[in-house]
């Protein structure tokens, strides 16, 4: 096993204001207030920082940025951005700084205004002269191909799609923070309007506003402070492409190879798996990443989906927050799947809490399937 | 000294397609086409290629219609080219029949707008001679 397995933990998690901030926040208004709230939920404070990461889409040097705003002088700074997966970058990255005693508490840090501010102000997609002329709808484009192409070898269907659409609206209507509030249903997914084949526009995450953080440190120092500790018992990180075009096979991405690492480095498998949170930025990732991390086999992930696998109820409760789909979608969701995993260990998911959780998977995708990054959590007893 | 700029291999690439023929990048090295053009190859780092022109007949990967509000629908595709290397392009509107993944295309090179870059585009094989 590996040597750092279960070497330091998340002790702090929160969210900043969620859905449509106040006009006039900025981006790192919700990064701070975030880090500020994650502090407190562990009884930690600015001054114990020395480790700082963050990754935004509207900042171009946002650890910069936010270290600014608090005064910090971290040790330790990382500002990856490979897409929406890059905070389960960070945590990886911070994870061997503090095993490696490079720093002793650690932050990681989202925050957008996209919905508030629109998406004018995000950071524009440098043109590809082999994409661009021929006007996908990017990103939505890029994962519509891959469910053509998924439904086209497996035998996948809009229908199978639908469900995960409303299995994740039947988690939000659990979570009284999420953004949706009202039921939704197969054929109300299947009636919606079409984006990009065969993807609908309740096939795609929602655009909101929002921020969040997480603080770490290392074991020793977790067990002693106010909440149950969400050891890292494994991770695992993935660069596959940066353009659909480049993707070699759209129906086996990245997360195959990161779901190994961090099974290995955890030494466990999916069985060991309580509650999974997979990056829903559309619906066909969810079937994917469940395919490739090993909770179904390959080509399986609609009819794992379509038999309530992973709906309240189901063996395989998963984006139990109601997701990038129903919950929110600040740009970058990584840092949820994060907050949602830590909270599910905690026991403190309320009306959508999963009874007996120790171990739990976080996955993070970035680009066009282009990032790949899994977490597994877990508490003591899964040390 | 200075690359000539029209050794740079997207200019090459453009050159091409302005007199309607689809080149691409093979690697003596690797033994395969590359694609998009570049100026080291991915497989082997070697900076030597023989630059190509396709054939220009392919199959369909994947595809998309996309149907944007007050636009006509479109299809964007990526075609698997038979020379090896994959591509995103569009599959024009020919006939009745709407094109599928795994249909025979062939290229044809021009402009989507007024004042546009020629292309690379496709339309079924069969195009025309149902």
């Amino acid at each position: 096993m590996h040597e750092h397995r279960g070497a330091s933990a998340i002790v702090g998690i929160a969210e900043s204001d969620m859905g449509l901030v106040a006009q006039g926040l900025a981006p790192v208004d919700l990064m701070a207030q975030a880090v500020s709230r994650a502090l407190a939920d562990c009884g930690l404070g600015l001054r114990d920082v020395d480790g700082v990461f963050a990754a935004a889409t509207q900042l171009r040097t946002p650890t910069l940025t936010l270290c600014e705003y608090l005064g910090l002088k971290p040790a330790v700074h990382d500002a990856s951005n490979v897409g929406g997966s890059s905070f389960l970058f960070h945590l990886a990255h911070a994870h061997a700084a503090l095993s490696e005693g490079r720093c002793e508490v650690a932050v990681i840090a989202y925050g957008s205004t996209q919905r508030s501010q629109g998406r004018a102000t995000l950071g524009s997609v440098a043109p590809n002269p082999h994409e661009t002329p021929f006007r996908p709808l990017l990103p939505v484009s890029a994962y519509a191909l891959a469910a053509a192409r998924h439904m086209h070898e497996f035998g996948t269907t809009r229908e199978h799609l639908a469900r995960v659409a409303v299995s994740a609206r039947d988690w939000a209507l659990l979570n009284p923070d999420a953004w949706e509030k009202t039921p939704l249903s197969v054929d109300d997914v299947l009636a919606s309007r079409m984006v990009s084949s065969p993807l609908t526009v309740r096939d795609c995450c929602l655009v909101t506003d929002g921020g969040g953080a997480i603080v770490m440190t290392r074991a020793e120092r977790a067990a002693s402070l106010a909440q149950p500790p969400a050891y890292v018992l494994g991770h695992g990180g993935v660069l596959s492409h940066q353009n659909i075009s480049q993707m070699p096979d759209l129906t086996v991405t990245g997360a195959r190879e990161s779901g190994r690492r961090a099974f290995a480095m955890a030494g466990m498998t999916p069985r060991d798996v309580q509650v999974a949170q997979l990056y829903d930025a559309f619906t066909i990732n969810t079937i994917l990443f469940l395919e490739d991390l090993g909770f179904c086999a390959k080509g399986e992930g609609g009819r794992f989906v379509a038999d309530g696998h992973i709906a309240p109820g189901g063996s395989l409760p998963t984006n139990t927050s109601g997701g990038g789909l129903s919950y929110g979608h600040p740009g970058m969701f990584g840092i949820f799947t994060l907050i949602e995993s830590v909270r599910q260990l905690r026991g403190a998911a309320g009306r959508r809490q999963v009874s007996g959780c120790t171990v739990a998977l976080a996955h993070g995708n970035g680009g066009v399937l282009s990032s790949q990054a899994t977490v597994i959590l877990g508490r003591r007893e899964a040390l | 000294m200075p690359m000539d700029p029209a050794d740079v291999p997207l200019n090459v690439y453009m050159h091409h397609l302005e007199h309607g023929r689809l080149a691409y990048q093979y690697s003596p090295a690797a033994g395969r086409a590359v694609f998009p053009p570049r100026l080291v190859c991915p497989f082997t780092g070697s900076d030597r290629f023989e630059w190509r022109i396709s054939r220009g007949f392919g199959t369909v990967y994947s595809l998309t219609r996309i149907a944007p509000k007050e636009l006509a629908p479109y299809c964007v595709a990526l075609v698997d080219l038979d020379e090896g290397f994959r591509m995103m392009s569009r599959i024009l509107p020919s006939g009745p029949r709407e094109p599928r993944i795994g249909d025979r295309v062939r290229v044809k090179v021009g402009r989507l707008f007024d004042q546009g870059e020629m292309l690379p585009l496709f339309e079924l094989e069969d195009a025309g001679h149902a």
